[in-house]
């Protein structure tokens, strides 16, 4: 019997293997058509414990242009969990009617908790501030296709690196290639965790952390900027004061290559100012169609569908 | 002077930081042990001021002694058999620890969940940090049952 496999962390799969999804995802990108009866009769379930339209509408029509079918919840209150259900008792059942799920969930490791007692592969959707691995599949076939590869370049993240699950991820992630430099800018109140950088120092990695994302915006070949959410912090002041610290305009755009790229794991908020988006450097809504390939790639991969 | 007499099959673990018997006493599950168990604290130590032993008489196969390098990795272990010294074990940091160290993160699963096994794994060795299972928060402390 197969190993049952799921998609708890973008570490979860190696090198060679992600190479084999991006190749995949590509192959999807350039004959949509010749995957649209891949998943004919199977169904996806989207267990969402936290509203999330964008990453949910990504799976759910990455799915259905696979050929399959999809059910599931919006959010914890329209499933058990109100009741009080556990997530190993709500994934138990899910298993019994589905043959893949995609769990969201506010709570950090609950997916992972889910995988554990589940009978199908389930794919971690963003768990509270830890991880969000499809976001960060997207980020790197975004780079890889844009780039022609993964390596060799320097990347900015800006914004709120402490609480943004997405920016950890994808570091993780790229720490795994080679010739990556990391430029971590973002106000002392949201530095990157120490449990990232600790990582990166023991790997021998080079890294910076700065305050203003002018003095470095001629280095980048990518920016990847993120919202502050209000969601992760505890209190309103705080969110207030910090929310507008890092905005990118025409004037930051300026000091930046000409060949650099702009991403975003959406939605933004005001952090990158519209007179942007018609800049050919800005690759935020590219970066959305490489979700739903890669969430195809992924959904094939995991159910072991050629 | 105390006295307390030689055990036939067991432990002595010596070198305990003082007060932390008690904690070690807890951990390794001594009280729901039906057998001979010997807290001294506060002895005398040339090397360390004043010390901990615990003397325990039991099966030495009983013990799962994991959790003693995670708590304090300078005890030493005497395993003891027939009255007399048979070896004297060294202390491994557990690759991975169930059930002693509490998640404080209230963002993570097992906050609200609390069937759930705590789990903690070995990050780094060298600086010995544990990490939160679910949820990848480091231990502190503080975090102790």
């Amino acid at each position: 019997m197969k190993k049952l496999r799921h998609m708890m962390n973008p570490l979860d799969f190696s090198v060679e293997e992600l190479e084999r999804l991006f190749d995949l995802a590509g192959n999807i990108e350039r004959d949509m058509e010749g995957y649209s009866h891949k998943c004919d009769g199977r169904i996806l379930a989207t267990c969402f414990y936290e509203p999330s339209t964008r990453t949910r509408l990504s799976f759910e029509t990455a799915m259905l242009r696979l050929g399959g079918k999809c059910m599931g919840f919006a959010d914890a209150n329209s499933s058990s969990a109100a009741k009080g259900e556990s997530v190993a008792d709500t994934i138990r059942v899910i298993s019994c009617f589905a043959d893949i799920c995609a769990m969201r969930h506010p709570k950090e490791g609950a997916p992972m908790v889910a995988a554990s007692k589940s009978t199908i592969p389930v794919i971690n959707a963003g768990d509270g501030g830890h991880q969000h691995p499809t976001q960060t599949l997207t980020d790197l076939l975004t780079i890889r296709s844009l780039y022609g590869k993964l390596g060799g370049f320097t990347i900015g993240l800006c914004g709120d690196l402490k609480f943004g699950r997405t920016v950890h991820s994808l570091i993780e992630a790229l720490s795994r290639y080679e010739g990556i430099r990391f430029i971590f800018i973002s106000p002392n109140e949201l530095k990157v965790p120490d449990y990232i950088t600790e990582m990166l120092r023991q790997k021998g990695i080079d890294y910076e952390e700065v305050v203003r994302l002018e003095e470095v915006m001629s280095q980048l070949d990518f920016l990847y900027m993120t919202r502050v959410q209000k969601e992760r912090f505890f209190n309103e002041e705080d969110y207030i004061r910090l929310k507008d610290f890092y905005i990118l305009n025409k004037e930051k755009m300026a000091l930046a290559k000409e060949s650099m790229y702009i991403l975003h794991p959406l939605p933004r908020v005001n952090e990158i100012s519209v007179e942007i988006d018609d800049d050919p450097r800005a690759a935020y809504f590219r970066q959305v169609q490489y979700g739903m390939y890669v969430r195809m790639a992924l959904i094939l991969t995991l159910l072991g569908i050629e | 002077m105390l006295n307390i007499g030689k055990i036939e099959e067991g432990f002595v673990l010596d070198h305990i930081q003082a007060g932390k018997s008690m904690q070690i006493y807890r951990h390794l599950g001594l009280d729901k042990l039906d057998s001979t168990v010997a807290i001294i604290k506060n002895a005398k130590s040339r090397a360390m001021g004043k010390k901990d032993i615990l003397k325990v008489e039991c099966d030495i196969n009983s013990l799962d002694l994991d959790v003693l390098a995670f708590i304090d990795h300078n005890i030493t272990v005497n395993v003891i058999k027939e009255g007399e010294i048979i070896e004297k074990r060294s202390l491994d940091l557990p690759k991975e620890i169930t059930g002693v160290i509490k998640c404080h993160n209230p963002r993570c699963i097992s906050s609200i969940e609390q069937e759930l096994p705590q789990i903690f794994y070995l990050a780094d060795e060298k600086k010995e940090i544990y990490r939160c299972r679910y949820c990848d928060e480091k231990y502190s402390e503080t975090s102790l049952t």
